[in-house]
């Protein structure tokens, strides 16, 4: 499917073809369908409100009832050290931000499988799903900053040892970072369950296991000297400990550690939109 | 050359049958293993050059084999084909749900299709909200659909729900919204498969007249349906695909008279059809054992005389005592039109009969000078009259019927019509 470069002097505008290539992503049509992610995210938005009672609140009480069952279950059973933070503000950062990346990736996972009856009938770029889901859980996800900056500020004025840097101006980035991770995972594995179904069984607990991998219950400085390089490996460890030292001015902010988690999003997010767009044109003889 | 806004050359979509997920990791790396050594794919049949059969084996089927057409701006083309024929695959390839298997289609301008209606309709959003989500699904922009948007409205008739969730529409104002919305889409191509099928007559009119507008406007419309007359009234060239292959593209007139009626082809027509055990329509108190067309000295026939007597052959086996159970039959023509309906209760004395266990047969008796020539098809239903359908057949038969008399004799003009019935005529002066 590519545009213009086969067409040549027969001025035809698109070529359909056995697939050749291997890379073939078309931003260019991407932006043409920039109406469409929009629309996508606020059906996205509106069908939620609509179908429950409590709407929005339950995007603040999840992280709500989070934080209490971590304060008490880790701070107060297993005592595990914050770096001196309140053990509250110190798990709702953690439970915020990962709630954003595993939402990404749970509900972009099975873009195939909830949108066969669409795909199956138009055509338009399929990275069009997992785009609006990635927005569209980013608005949940400044729903419950709000929330976190909330608390935060409630912490700050009762005298609690947090200080906000001057790096909380870079949070855009982290927040794009993240975004950029959880959509390359998400459509890695969109791509892989259109054939092998039972990763969507796995993805749930694979998500649950990757968070205890990722500095959310502990901070970085307890892990022992000899396992810190595997949990560098995670991409997510750098954007939680250098959210954390951002908003709270506690933590680890280690510039090794963020150049390699920003490679390996980017090795991720290539790998997935590669394997995506090589589904996305087959998918529905196999879905 | 400069007027064809789509070719298509040489394409070919091969799928795989049966149940996919099973053993394919191991396929897949059997094939990538296969591919990295610069062998050919062991799983995929196309390199093997066995074009000679659309079902090359069991597991793998051809649903397009080497089809090349190309259609001009502004044409309406028609296709038509038998149910598994490819039309649905050929859509899907050039509305880009799919990829070809192999083969190109060049295409100039942007292409909509209405492979279904209502694609990408959300139940809890309103009319309003549901027009620009599915304009931007079929392609439009914000701005081009704004627009649009009384026109669309006024089509489809819904000014008063417009702010309504869809879920809460008939689904007649469903269906006219969505086909509002498509057919409001200027694209320089239209696919339309089957939208036909909904809204009353009025609304199918105007459908019509729509697309008819819609190519005077130098746009390109393809059609696909299984409703003949509406393929006659508005598509000027028509292709018929069987299994796969491109049999004829022609002018529809001549497509649809060699698609029903092509005597050289009497694989079309049918005279007997057995139900092996497994396959039987039924349910576990009766299940359709045969259906078989019978001349008047007991030979099965698919073809008959316009002067002779026939007979419909209705086998079922009772399983299970039933009350009740009747045979319902409908006789189309070729085109679609239903002729004729009848019941077994026609016979009389039926009513809440009890049926014991065993094998049954019903004979219809179609009289001479009942049906005109031409083709015609037949669907089966058993029924307990206002409870539930046990099984309902449908072009389970397909015959033809012959003008009588020599050649140049006065019975051997086609009359127009259905029914072709010789009347008592009384001259008096």
């Amino acid at each position: 499917m590519k545009n213009n470069n086969e067409a040549k002097g027969e001025n035809w505008t698109t070529v359909l073809e056995a697939q050749r290539t291997w890379f073939d992503l078309n931003l260019l049509e991407l932006w043409r369908y920039r109406d469409l992610i929009f629309l996508f995210v606020r059906r996205d938005l509106v069908a939620i409100y609509k179908q429950t009672i409590l709407g929005p609140l339950w995007y603040l009480l999840q992280p709500l009832f989070a934080t209490v069952v971590f304060t008490v279950i880790f701070g107060e059973i297993a005592r595990i050290p914050t770096d001196g933070l309140p053990p509250a503000l110190f798990y709702m950062t953690g439970i915020v931000v990962w709630n954003y990346f595993s939402g990404c990736v749970t509900s972009t996972s099975d873009t195939f499988v909830t949108n066969a009856a669409i795909f199956g009938k138009v055509y338009f770029p399929r990275l069009v799903v997992p785009l609006s889901t990635v927005i569209s859980n980013m608005l949940t996800f400044f729903v419950q900053l709000v929330l976190l900056l909330g608390f935060s500020g409630y912490f700050y004025f009762k005298g609690a040892p947090i200080q906000p840097t001057m790096w909380l101006l870079l949070m855009p980035a982290l927040i794009i970072h993240m975004a950029a991770l959880g959509l390359g995972t998400g459509i890695f594995i969109s791509s892989l369950t259109t054939k092998y179904r039972d990763l969507t069984f796995a993805i749930g607990f694979c998500v649950q296991l990757w968070m205890y991998a990722t500095p959310v219950v502990y901070p970085i400085s307890q892990v022992p000297e000899k396992w810190q390089w595997l949990i560098s490996l995670n991409p997510m460890t750098a954007i939680v400990e250098s959210f954390r030292y951002a908003l709270l001015g506690k933590g680890t902010l280690d510039f090794g550690l963020i150049g390699m988690s920003i490679t390996i999003t980017l090795i991720i997010l290539a790998i997935g939109v590669t394997l995506f767009g090589r589904i996305e044109k087959t998918f529905m003889d196999t879905v | 050359m400069s007027d064809l806004v789509i070719r298509v050359e040489k394409l070919t979509k091969e799928y795989r049958l049966g149940v996919i997920n099973h053993g394919t990791l191991h396929q897949d790396l059997q094939s990538w293993w296969a591919k990295m050594r610069g062998k050919e794919d062991p799983n995929s049949l196309i390199s093997q050059g066995q074009h000679s059969n659309s079902l090359i084996d069991n597991a793998h089927l051809l649903a397009l084999d080497d089809i090349s057409f190309d259609v001009k701006e502004g044409e309406i083309l028609g296709l038509i084909g038998p149910n598994g024929a490819g039309k649905s695959t050929l859509l899907k390839i050039l509305s880009r749900v799919t990829a070809p298997s192999s083969g190109k289609v060049k295409i100039r301008g942007r292409i909509a299709s209405l492979l279904e209606v209502g694609t990408g309709f959300h139940p809890e959003l309103t009319g309003r909200e549901n027009i620009f989500l599915n304009g931007a699904i079929l392609g439009m922009t914000k701005g081009e659909i704004k627009k649009k948007f009384d026109e669309i409205v006024a089509f489809a008739e819904t000014e008063k729900f417009i702010d309504t969730p869809v879920k809460r529409y008939s689904s007649g104002m469903y269906v006219r919204l969505a086909f509002a919305v498509a057919a409001h889409l200027e694209p320089e191509i239209l696919i339309i498969d089957e939208v036909l099928a909904v809204g009353d007559a009025a609304f199918q009119k105007r459908c019509l007249g729509k697309m008819g507008d819609i190519s005077k406007g130098g746009r390109t419309v393809l059609f696909v349906s299984h409703n003949m007359t509406a393929i006659q009234k508005l598509c000027a060239r028509t292709i018929l695909l069987d299994k796969g292959r491109l049999i004829i593209d022609d002018s529809s007139d001549k497509v649809l008279n060699s698609y029903l009626y092509d005597e050289e082809k009497p694989g079309e027509l049918l005279s007997r059809k057995d139900y092996i055990d497994s396959l039987a329509p039924g349910d576990e108190y009766v299940k359709l054992r045969s259906v078989r067309l019978l001349s008047a000295d007991n030979q099965c026939k698919s073809s008959f005389r316009m002067d002779e007597h026939f007979r419909i052959e209705i086998t079922f086996e009772v399983l299970i005592p039933i009350t009740n159970f009747h045979l319902y039959i409908r006789v189309f023509t070729g085109e679609g039109i239903l002729a004729f309906c009848s019941a077994d209760w026609d016979g009389g004395d039926m009513n809440n009969k009890h049926r014991m266990m065993g094998r049954y047969t019903s004979l219809i008796d179609i009289p001479p000078y009942l049906l005109n020539s031409g083709s015609y098809m037949l669907s089966v239903e058993g029924i307990i009259p206002s409870v539930r359908f046990v099984f309902r057949e449908s072009s389970v038969l397909m015959w033809q019927v012959e003008a009588s008399g020599g050649v140049g004799g006065i019975e051997s003009v086609k009359r127009q019509g259905v029914f072709r019935p010789k009347l008592n005529w009384c001259l008096s002066e």
